[in-house]
């Protein structure tokens, strides 16, 4: 894919920026600059947390071009707390560690090579959220 | 101004390497053009998904026209993902109730075996949002999979219930020869089949194929002149929903599906028990649950139930897949919602052979594209 392309992305995949609707307060990620809840523009800029939980999640063992080295690896629907759903890459756990509900903090991975050049493509992927015990 | 079919014409559906795009159209617009008793039509609406990811061509409409022996026709290439076919058709009728044009042709062609493996899952993909979805690794199968495990969860149900859906699609399969597989399936193979997107298996998703089907239309007062049994399209509805899975409203609600059904069945004026068989979307046996529970044939939560009770048999309730679906017929991607409309004619005609459906008068044909964003239904019905 073009090198154009992953720059244009580049606030979405590294630093989770989408949009707050002026008109209604919702938050929404990817960015579309129509409100989908009020159709209002929605062109303010916000940046997401990154927490959030697992709302389904797969095992993908056919993978597409570009992702066979990868396989096995699971793709997760992640719901921010912020009330979106974002479409990830789950890392950093065991394949069978996976269940819907799981706390997960988003992390910035490759995602994958690029083309012959090569080029290396990074983005969000989510991991567990280690729960540290909280001292006084 | 109504409008109805006059000729249908397939292609078996299977791997046919010695067999290109033009070909393939070809082969089937000969039969639909053998079926009407026509040798010419004023225009051409191609269905096809792939054709330039996969073999490098695009331009179709004026390719297959000229292939075809059309040149000077008007000629369009239709694209909705796997809902292409559908598309077509739908593309064609309003054609021909236009009045702007009297007999159209629409043909859905696919040639998924000039790459292979992987070339090809990511070539599907492209049916879905390939920033936000594609580029995190997601797959058709795994699509279908992240609805399918959220389903079991919030609904309480196990991989095995879904199992009657393939069971259902592979015992009509066994009975057409154009099909892609022709071998039955025991509902013990379903729940241990080789995993492709967990939980989606082999066994649960539907194979890809290379395959050509073409339906012919025109006005209902020509119709009845030109052929001996007219089939009439009395519903005929196209909607679309979110785009990406992550941006619908309810992850276990088609309602492209459900609005797509609405409206074609408000056209038609008829209530779902009117509807003698019903040729639905079941790439996935997911899917499939959710085409039932939209369209309003069952509900919320319990699609799964009427595979389970059998109600989806040929002697059921509700008949789906009558010549295997997509998971047995195959699914040659762009020329799927062609193959349905196809198969609901011969129904209704009364030549389905081994696969008929006793008395059907009224059909339904459900095409749905990429993971729901678009979804398109026609309603078939034959008058005495
Ligand atoms: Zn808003």
């Amino acid at each position: 894919m073009e090198v154009s392309r992953h720059w244009r992305l580049q606030k979405q995949r590294y630093e989770l920026v989408g949009e707050t609707c002026d008109s209604c307060g919702v938050k929404l990620f990817p960015p579309r600059d129509v409100c989908l809840e009020c159709e209002a523009p929605a062109q303010e800029l916000y940046t997401f947390t990154g927490l959030g939980e697992v709302f389904s999640y797969t095992t993908i063992y056919d993978a597409p071009a570009g992702f066979e080295h990868n396989a096995p690896y699971q793709v997760a629907l992640i719901k921010l707390e912020e009330g979106p759903i974002v479409t990830a890459q789950l890392t950093d756990m065991a394949l069978d560690e996976a269940y819907i509900g799981m706390p997960v903090e988003m992390v910035t991975r490759k995602l994958r090579t690029d083309g012959e050049e090569g080029m290396i493509v990074y983005g969000y992927k989510f991991r567990p959220i280690c729960f540290e015990p909280v001292v006084n | 101004m109504d409008v109805s079919i006059i000729g249908v014409g397939q292609t078996e559906v299977k791997e046919m390497w010695e067999t290109s795009i033009r070909h393939l159209s070809w082969y089937a617009i000969e039969a639909a053009l053998d079926d009407a008793h026509v040798s010419k039509v004023d225009a051409l609406f191609v269905g096809n998904m792939l054709a330039g990811e996969l073999s490098q061509q695009n331009h179709l409409g004026a390719l297959v026209a000229d292939f075809a022996g059309m040149r000077g026709i008007e000629a369009v290439t239709v694209e909705a993902a796997d809902a292409s076919g559908g598309a077509a058709l739908r593309q064609a009728v309003l054609a021909v109730k236009s009045g702007m044009v009297k007999t159209a042709l629409a043909v859905g062609v696919e040639k998924m075996t000039d790459q292979t493996g992987a070339s090809v899952t990511r070539a599907l993909a492209t049916g879905l949002d390939t920033d936000y979805e594609m580029m995190q690794g997601l797959t058709t199968a795994g699509m279908g999979a992240l609805i399918m495990r959220r389903y079991m969860y919030e609904h309480g149900v196990e991989l095995a219930d879904f199992a009657g859906f393939s069971v259902n699609a592979h015992a009509n399969g066994a009975d057409n020869p154009l099909a892609m597989f022709r071998n039955r399936l025991r509902a013990e193979s379903f729940i241990s089949a080789p995993l492709v997107a967990d939980p989606v298996s082999l066994f649960d998703m539907a194979p890809l194929a290379d395959g050509a089907a073409a339906v012919i239309v025109t006005s209902k007062e020509r119709a009845m002149d030109m052929v001996p049994q007219p089939v009439e399209i009395v519903g005929s509805a196209i909607a679309t929903d979110a785009f990406a899975l992550h941006d619908r409203r309810d992850l276990l609600w088609l309602k492209a599906a459900e609005l797509s059904a609405q409206k074609a069945m408000a056209q038609a004026g008829v209530v779902h028990d009117d509807i003698d068989l019903f040729e639905l979307h079941d790439s996935f046996t997911i899917m499939a649950a959710l085409s039932l529970e939209a369209t309003g044939f069952a509900e919320r939560g319990k699609g799964w139930q009427m595979a389970r009770d059998g109600e989806i048999a040929r002697n059921g309730r509700l008949p789906i897949s009558t010549f295997g679906g997509l998971k047995a017929r195959g699914n040659p991607g762009g020329a799927t919602g062609m193959y349905q409309i196809v198969e609901v004619v011969r129904q209704l005609r009364g030549q389905a052979g081994a696969c008929q459906i006793a008395d059907a008068k009224i059909g339904m044909a459900q095409n749905i594209g990429g993971s729901g964003g678009t979804a398109v239904t026609h309603i078939l019905q034959i008058r005495d």
